[in-house]
């Protein structure tokens, strides 16, 4: 295989399992910053408990999520020069930036966070809890703007030429936010709410339906559902802006992730189908003209297609990119049928009582990670054929001087030490929810002094 | 150009990435070293409490290689780019050492089965002395130039081209130099029966450090080239070898009078002096090419824009102090020795 595929499987493969452990990182952290600071104010020790054992999981999410961050920071420099070169004066702010800002802050305040417990008092503490949580959110802002700078460029110029050309800062805060930035920010940010809203959930669901902690599990429970219900619907609406995004500056991707093919016509929203790349044809159940709608609200208003690109300058995976994207929306909707549904039912009283509605909360975590994958597939795979996009093509910016095997072999090892990893992530997780918050032999109450 | 205090950009963040990677020497340096001691160590309960006494702070330490590193990427971007991409498989490796570590530290103690453990603690013990040679593996190959032609491409072999001589014994000193700093480390952070055994290592670790400086120094004055031309030009730059030697002969006197934090000051200094002088050595230069000098990468020729440096240098002067700050409360909160509670690994 070429270097350029390999590059590229490598990256998709590292980044992915490592976006596994961030979103859970920090939507577990807003959550036991409201479990803390719900203790802090109550007084009530099943708030501590709670935070001491969600705690416990957090350190798992988070020591993988460092661990594995530190391979895709170098991996740009190993796998992909000639473009680390060509954004290094861009990208070099925003990561010198998420270094000092935000990895500073979280990493200091994790000892803390994890081992201070006898060694600080409970303010300090919740502080620290809090210094945790808005480093791993500034570590987003960073790593999103650099990311969004590639998908929409801004602030910059074009210098040199050939292999010695290079974008360059012209204006700071343009670059940083760069039209797109803001908005997938905030969708990345709830996209990790989610995910550590909904791990507590069914954590939380899981223990109710076996009966076991049923008096903390209700309060856990009812933590998560209130943010899960208003961040599934806010991130619609930020979805939305998104897209509308896309729509202006990204027109093949937008028309990829809907398989609109016709240089300039109405477009069609599907709520779900298949794209034939050769005949250019997609199967499926749409509202016509609904992409149209979306973006112009006019039924009729002309969009356009893919055929309006050449076509080396437009996604080559047309059928992948609407998948994902599907996928993701398809989830979120679901996310908001199911969140509304029982906050419907806390407010009428009777939410723990439905047997089968906790058993789907307790199957429910994988969805929004799905979600956050496909997300990032969807944008990732729209971007193409450009790395920069506009710029610098995918193919012109991968480590001419590495060789196909050296990355073989790196790819092995990393598919390696990732498996056994994964495989600890999930043991030990499962080991801590089986163990569970605190041992049920002794008398609750009793426990919950002796805490 | 422009310049602030009159020193051109380039060199600040020379020596902001300088700085940095010295930081990431002295605080890993402690965290590898008593890695690298792991399995002399032959009580469960002793490597329990080796771990947990760098337990709060490693993740916190770890942090100088990212700054470091996202430094270098900003500042540097042709360096960071030729250097990694040419040092594939060393730096690979390093990587998936680093993984290996942190999964060790995260999961030895989650089991009590005994294999469980044993395997984390060669794993672990493994790891931190193959990053700790693998670092100085590159300083190394840093030093003497690797094939660099034109347009900054990599000419050289794989794996094996970067191991000469002269590699393995930066890399063995490397070793024996954080193995010091970590003995003492742990001297600090420990007591009792953990504490005896370590007074003995340690004196091992010195011996095994003066040995391999001695023998790389002889080593690089008869047979590096490059390396006796500066000190022709710069004899004063011989103070900072000897600096350096002055500094590690303190450690065992302060260690016989138990003063074992300001031993670690000095063995510090030394991994400061030394960096110094790798510093001295390279400036202007980031890496040099074997093949014709005009095709090494310098702080000149790898540097981002003035406008981007600019930036970054308000980035560090803002930046700075908050980390100092966390760093000096992170370091205060856990002062003292290891005590082993509910919490620890
Ligand atoms: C949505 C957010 C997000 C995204 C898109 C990424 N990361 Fe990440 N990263 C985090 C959010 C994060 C996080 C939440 O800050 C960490 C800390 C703990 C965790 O689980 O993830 C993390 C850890 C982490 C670390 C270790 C930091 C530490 O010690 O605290 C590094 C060096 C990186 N990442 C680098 C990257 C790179 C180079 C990425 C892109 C290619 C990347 N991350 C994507
Ligand atoms: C964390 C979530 C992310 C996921 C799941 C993700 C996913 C992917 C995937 C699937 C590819 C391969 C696309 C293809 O080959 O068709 C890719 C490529 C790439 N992404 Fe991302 N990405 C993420 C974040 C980022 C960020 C934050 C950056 C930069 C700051 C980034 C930069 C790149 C680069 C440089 C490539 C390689 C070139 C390419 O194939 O386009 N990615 N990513
Ligand atoms: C509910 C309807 C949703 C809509 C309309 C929507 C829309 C979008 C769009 C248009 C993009 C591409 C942005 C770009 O390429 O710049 C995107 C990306 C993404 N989505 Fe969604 N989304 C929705 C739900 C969700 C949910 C529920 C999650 C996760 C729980 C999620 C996570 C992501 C992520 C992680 C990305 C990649 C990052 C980015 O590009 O912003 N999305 N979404």
């Amino acid at each position: 295989m070429d270097v350029e595929i390999l590059a590229r499987i490598q990256f998709a493969f590292t980044i992915a399992f490592h976006y596994i452990y961030p979103p859970l990182s920090i939507g577990l952290g807003l959550i036991m910053v409201f479990m803390e600071g719900m203790y802090l104010k109550t007084g009530n020790k099943q708030y501590e408990i709670l935070t001491r054992f969600w705690l416990k999981i957090f350190a798992i999410t988070f020591g993988i999520g460092v661990a594995t961050g530190i391979i895709m920071e170098f991996e740009f420099g190993t796998n992909w020069s000639v473009y680390s070169r060509y954004v290094g004066d861009i990208f070099g702010s925003a990561l010198a930036a998420e270094g000092l800002f935000a990895f500073g802050l979280e990493s200091a305040f994790l000892g803390i966070l994890l081992f201070g417990w006898n060694r600080v008092s409970p303010k300090v503490h919740f502080i620290s809890t809090i210094g945790v949580f808005l480093g791993s959110m500034f570590s987003a802002v960073w790593i999103v703007v650099a990311n969004s700078w590639q998908q929409t460029p801004a602030g910059y110029h074009i210098v040199g030429e050939g292999f010695n050309a290079r974008a360059e800062v012209t204006d700071f805060w343009a670059m940083v936010f760069n039209p797109s930035s803001v908005d997938r920010i905030i969708h990345v940010w709830q996209g990790a709410f989610l995910a550590g809203a909904f791990l507590v959930l069914s954590v939380h669901a899981y223990y109710l339906l076996k009966g076991r902690y049923i008096e903390i599990s209700k309060k856990a429970f009812k933590i998560a559902l209130a943010l899960a219900t208003i961040v599934s619907l806010t991130q619609l609406l930020s979805g939305h802006r998104s897209a509308e995004v896309v729509a202006e500056h990204q027109p093949a991707k937008l028309a990829a992730m809907e398989g609109h093919y016709e240089e300039s016509g109405s477009a069609d929203l599907y709520l779900f189908g298949w794209v034939n790349d050769k005949t250019q044809e997609v199967t499926g159940l749409k509202i016509p003209g609904g992409l149209s709608f979306m973006i112009d609200q006019d039924f009729e208003a002309p969009v356009t297609g893919l055929n309006a690109f050449q076509k080396e300058d437009r996604p080559g995976q047309v059928n992948a990119v609407f998948q994902f994207y599907h996928i993701m929306i398809s989830i979120g909707m679901l996310l908001i049928a199911l969140t509304l549904y029982a906050s419907y039912l806390w407010w009428k009283g009777g939410l723990f009582e439905k047997k089968w509605l906790l058993k789907i909360f307790a199957f429910s975590v994988l969805l929004p990670q799905i979600a956050n994958q496909v997300g990032w597939f969807t944008a990732e795979m729209g971007r193409q054929p450009w790395i920069v996009y506009g710029h610098l093509r995918t193919d012109e910016g991968f480590s001419q001087e590495v060789s196909s095997n050296q990355i073989l072999f790196s790819l092995i090892l990393f598919l390696v030490v990732y498996t056994i990893l994964f495989l600890l992530f999930i043991y030990s997780v499962n080991k801590k929810i089986k163990h569970g918050p605190y041992d049920e032999a002794k008398n609750p109450d009793e426990f919950l002094k002796y805490v | 150009m422009e310049t602030f205090l009159g020193i051109d950009y380039p060199t600040l963040w020379f020596l902001v990435v300088g700085l940095l990677f010295s930081g990431y020497a002295i605080l890993e340096g402690f965290d590898y070293g008593a890695g690298a001691w792991h399995l002399f160590f032959r009580k469960d309960l002793s490597r329990r409490i080796a771990i947990n006494a760098i337990g709060p702070l490693w993740d916190a330490n770890q942090v100088w290689l990212i700054i470091g590193a996202g430094a270098l990427f900003a500042g540097f971007p042709v360096m960071y780019a030729t250097m990694l991409s040419s040092m594939y498989v060393p730096f690979m490796l390093f990587l998936m050492f680093l993984v290996l570590r942190s999964s060790a530290i995260k999961f030895r103690s989650a089991e009590e089965m005994k294999w469980w453990r044993k395997t984390w603690d060669i794993v672990y013990f493994i790891s931190n002395v193959s990053i700790s040679f693998l670092l100085g593996v590159v300083l190394a190959n840093i030093l003497q130039g690797i094939e660099i032609g034109e347009n900054h491409s990599y000419k050289g072999g794989l794996f094996f081209s970067f191991l000469s001589p002269y590699a393995v014994m930066v890399g063995l000193t490397t070793l024996a130099l954080f193995m010091t700093q970590g003995a003492i480390f742990l001297l600090l952070k420990t007591e009792g029966r953990l504490h005896a055994r370590l007074t003995f290592l340690l004196k091992k670790g010195m011996i095994f450090f003066i040995v391999s400086f001695s023998v790389m120094t002889l080593y690089t004055l008869i047979f590096v080239q490059g390396v006796t031309e500066k000190f022709k030009e710069h004899p004063e730059y011989f103070a900072l070898p000897i600096l350096a030697f002055l500094a590690i002969a303190n450690v065992p006197r302060l260690v016989s009078k138990k003063k074992y934090g300001n031993a670690l000051i000095f063995s510090s200094l030394t991994m400061a002096f030394l960096l110094m002088l790798v510093a001295f050595q390279l400036y202007p230069v980031l890496l040099p090419s074997t093949i014709n000098p005009d095709y090494s990468v310098t702080i000149y020729n790898a540097a981002s824009s003035q406008k981007s440096l600019g930036i970054m240098l308000t980035i560090v002067v803002i930046g700075s102090p908050l980390l100092a700050g966390y760093f000096l409360f992170l370091y205060k909160t856990f002062h003292g020795k290891v005590k082993l509670d509910d919490t620890s690994y």
